[in-house]
């Protein structure tokens, strides 16, 4: 290559680095805090992109709505923060990872249907067993919809894109999983004769047992404060129901029943929590350690807890019937129910709160 | 004969539409506890919207999954095949511009999902408003990341590295937030369903996501087309979704006026906006200058008129729905005849101090194009351009404040857009103060549409123009030195604009504060509303007769 070419190709290219001039090494977005001392993936494609009057938005929002909210409003939750910009979600997701992890999940889920129904899984079932799987985790089903649809809602009303997209994966983790159980057990009821998909529906509808955790799930779809709404879901609904009836009931009691498919389908959601929950143990211990606000924001889930911890209690004992349905009973109520009460413990610690009263 | 691995593997499933039915039926109607209505609107809606997708999460996310495995695998390519070095700095410049814009309607596309699945009766269409609410959080974010591919990959990475920063200050930025905010507040289905997924992804997402990815590629810009292409193959679930929701609500004769409403507006709108960002972008962002290829107003009529005004617009007529084809015709009529398009590049060109990207001057094979495209051209901006050429050197006057005979437009209070159709200019009080207005749909809009009450049927739920609407009030009175200061757009040295008036990166034909300052903003909506009544119709009657280009 002669000189005069080089110059040529260096006066029109396009690449970095061809040129030093005045914020050519300016690469990083350099108008918020990292949390940490560098940037992440997710901080950069995620901070700002909703805008703030008190950050960026110099003309403020534009449109409102017809009693004076404007687009996004501080009002939304009775929670307050001096700075709601801290917030980072832990597991760091954007469109890329969450799709990654949700493809990976329905494929296992995927492979685990089929390779179980290859083998004639369902039909090994105990028959009592695929009753309760039938009436009982059809039910659930509808709690695990009840949760994403909330969530839904509230990736409306959060004052930070980080919180609503929080709010937004979590929506997507539960409308998937209600689909997965849902698709479940129409598979394996292609293999099993008489057995009803519809009857999940009407145990939920109609059956002693769910009423009080579906009057849980509808006390959250009944109130439009999304972090009231994510508090109470993530807090107190999912150690208390969720988990005691994925893990301290399927995954504990299946196999002694010749079920080794069902909790592989259902431990996704177990993962999942686990992801949100860390997402909103976070916001929450921002929130109760806010320099201003943060006193009166203990004060307010210590109130929550007390609705949605009791709502969510009252729903795991009428639960206990489910332990004694089982022809094979390996695990009992009171040893799952006193390990999702140490879960909560644990997490209303974090948070910084006094424990669930236990009556 | 040989085996195929299906046939050993195939088991029998559920077939899709019982899937879906099994779905649509994890909801129900609560009875302990009402569900709480967040967003209100002024539609009913008692026909239960079908979901005519009938995909499940099982296959969206392997799927999706598979379309970012492909975009990023480009992306990659892109760069071992030194991609940068070829495209055209003109039009990176300009991805500036719509990457700081973009992001922020397809995250309010997302949140709108909330607004809609709690609208509509049924949880049939749910999963479709699911997925719509996870292909939007893909769409922000892809593209978060596309514009900081671009940060750490271009040559110039000034505009980019402040870009959520500029879009919430910047006079052009403005007309994305409105925009986007349009998809998110006011009554739940006017905003969430008639503007965004009927005529905003139905019929404007075309121009916005195949017609520029296409020009992009003409520039050597491969990534541009590789994000968007992906991101327009997920529209079609959303057109569907806003279609089957679209037909719940026709089936309510109660809901015609609204629908009469809310398309007009959305329409007028959504051309207002689009076509000012998109067609400019287009035609002058470009350096392609091939004469085979569509121009703007070719593309508008293939994809706006014939295939949404035709085809999707016209056949709701039937259903009873009173459509303005006086708008449609109008809208054509300004990109074709009265140069919308290219007033807003020179409206763009006009405060090219106050963007965070560089405009370069039009050169000779640009003025060649556009006269063989749009006949008549040159005479009526061929001077603009040769002054805005002669002036982009530093320590001209900056070509805002030159002898040109260019009057600063008004800004339209609807779409906030300038006023650059200087005849098409409206004037009118509501609540007993004067706001301008680019056209007569718009002064409709903000006088008649935007109220509570319509026709004389009350509308509570609809929305309300609010927050300091006009940038110029902004920094009226001030130094235009000062407002670039204020917003941040000055370089690491803290002297010279991230703007410029051409691509020169030499040190020395770089502008800076200094030959900016002593240069005054003046917001025109302050200066009408400070006149008597007699000298403001004279200045409407001179301003509606424009004025013609002198050369400097």
């Amino acid at each position: 290559m002669n000189m005069q070419a080089t110059i040529e190709e260096e006066a029109v290219s396009g690449a970095a680095g061809t040129k030093t001039f005045p914020s050519s090494d300016s690469r990083k977005y350099n108008y918020f805090e990292p949390k940490g001392r560098k940037a992440t993936h997710y901080e950069d494609v995620t901070v700002d992109v909703q805008p703030d009057p008190e950050r960026y938005l110099a003309q403020n929002w534009i449109i409102s709505f017809a009693n004076g909210d404007p687009t996004y409003s501080k009002d939304w939750t009775c929670i307050k923060s001096a700075n709601w910009h801290l917030f980072r979600a832990i597991d760091q997701e954007w469109e890329r990872n969450h799709y990654q992890r949700q493809s990976t999940i329905v494929g296992m889920i995927e492979n685990v249907i089929q390779n179980g129904r290859r083998s004639g899984a369902p039909s090994r079932f105990d028959k009592q067993w695929v009753g309760i799987l039938q009436d009982h985790l059809g039910a659930y089903k509808h709690f695990e919809y009840g949760i994403g649809v909330a969530l839904m809602n509230a990736q409306r009303r959060g004052y930070t894109q980080m919180i609503n997209n929080a709010l937004l994966t979590n929506s997507s983790y539960k409308l998937r999983m209600a689909q997965d159980i849902t698709l479940y057990l129409g598979e394996i009821g292609l293999d099993i004769p008489g057995f009803d998909p519809s009857a999940g529906k009407k145990h939920w509808l109609e059956d002693e047992i769910w009423q009080d955790t579906r009057r849980a799930i509808e006390t959250v779809m009944g109130t439009n404060d999304h972090l009231e709404q994510y508090f109470a879901i993530n807090v107190c609904l999912e150690p208390l129901v969720g988990e005691l009836f994925r893990n301290g009931y399927i995954a504990q009691l299946a196999a002694a029943q010749n079920d080794f498919m069902t909790p592989s389908v259902v431990s996704a959601g177990e993962a999942d929590y686990d992801r949100n929950l860390a997402n909103t143990a976070e916001l929450f211990i921002t929130l109760v350690n806010d320099p201003t606000y943060g006193a009166e924001n203990k004060a307010i889930l210590q109130d929550w807890l007390k609705t949605y911890g009791g709502l969510a209690l009252s729903a795991a004992h009428n639960l206990e019937p489910l332990w004694s349905l089982p022809a094979v009973k390996i695990a009992q109520f009171a040893g799952a129910l006193q390990a999702q009460l140490e879960r909560i413990d644990t997490i209303t610690n974090a948070i910084g709160l006094t424990p669930l009263a236990r009556h | 004969m040989s085996l195929s691995l299906t046939s050993i593997t195939q088991q029998k499933g559920m077939p899709i539409a019982e899937a879906t039915r099994r779905i649509a039926d994890l909801g129900w109607t609560p009875s302990y506890v009402k569900e709480a209505m967040a967003f209100p609107t002024d539609y009913k809606i008692s026909r239960q919207p079908k979901d005519p997708m009938k995909q499940v999460l099982r296959s969206y996310f392997p799927m999706q999954e598979e379309k970012d495995n492909r975009v990023y695998g480009a992306l990659d390519a892109a760069l071992r095949g030194d991609m940068f070095r070829n495209v055209d700095q003109r039009w990176v410049e300009w991805m500036k511009l719509f990457l700081a814009i973009i992001p922020f309607p397809e995250i309010s596309a997302a949140r709108s999902m909330a607004m809609l699945g709690r609208l509509a009766p049924g949880d049939d269409l749910r999963t479709g408003f699911t997925m719509q609410m996870v292909d939007e959080f893909r769409h922000s974010t892809i593209q978060m990341n596309l514009k900081k591919w671009y940060m750490e990959n271009y040559i110039d990475p000034a505009g980019f590295d402040i870009t959520e920063a500029a879009f919430g200050k910047c006079y052009a930025t403005t007309i994305g937030r409105q925009f986007g905010e349009a998809f998110i507040t006011g009554d739940a289905i006017t905003s969430a369903n008639i503007y965004l997924q009927v005529v905003a992804e139905t019929a404007f997402t075309n121009t916005l996501f195949v017609a520029m990815p296409s020009e992009a590629a003409r520039n050597g810009d491969y990534a541009l087309p590789t994000v968007f292409l992906s991101v327009q193959s997920d529209e079609s679930r959303h057109i569907g979704n806003g279609h089957s929701l679209l037909m719940s609500i026709l089936n309510n004769p109660d809901n015609h006026l609204l629908l009469e409403r809310d398309i007009r507006y959305a329409f007028w709108q959504n051309h207002a906006i689009v076509d000012a960002a998109i067609g400019t972008i287009i035609e002058y962002g470009t350096r392609n200058r091939d004469k085979k290829k569509e121009s703007y107003a070719e593309l508008w009529h293939r994809w706006i008129y014939e295939d949404y005004y035709r085809t999707y617009m016209l056949p709701l007529e039937k259903y009873g729905i009173k459509i303005h084809h006086d708008d449609v015709h109008q809208a054509w009529e300004d990109i074709t005849k009265n140069g919308y398009v290219h007033k807003v590049a020179q409206f763009f060109s006009a405060g090219w101090w106050a963007n965070f990207w560089r405009i370069d001057p039009l050169d000779e094979r640009d003025f060649d194009w556009f006269e063989y495209k749009y006949p008549g051209w040159y005479n009526e901006y061929g001077a603009w351009w040769e002054n805005y050429r002669k002036l982009s050197k530093p320590g001209s006057v900056p070509i805002t404040f030159a002898d040109t005979g260019y009057v600063y437009p008004h800004r339209c209070w609807s779409n906030l857009v300038p006023c650059v159709i200087r005849d098409q200019l409206k004037v009118d009080e509501v609540d007993g103060q004067l706001y301008t207005y680019g056209s007569e749909v718009d002064r409709w809009t903000h006088k008649e549409a935007f109220s509570g009450e319509y026709k004389g049927r009350a509308t509570p739920a609809m929305g309300r123009f609010s927050g300091r609407r006009q940038w110029e009030e902004l920094y009226d009175g001030w130094d235009v030195a000062d407002a670039i200061k204020d917003m941040g757009f000055v370089r690491a040295d803290g002297k010279t604009l991230i703007a410029q008036p051409h691509l020169s990166l030499e040190e020395k034909d770089m502008w800076t504060l200094d030959h900016v300052r002593g240069n005054t903003i003046k917001a025109p909506i302050t200066t009408l509303r400070s006149l008597s009544p007699e000298d403001r119709e004279k200045h409407i009657a001179e301003y509606r007769k424009g004025s013609a280009i002198r050369l400097v």
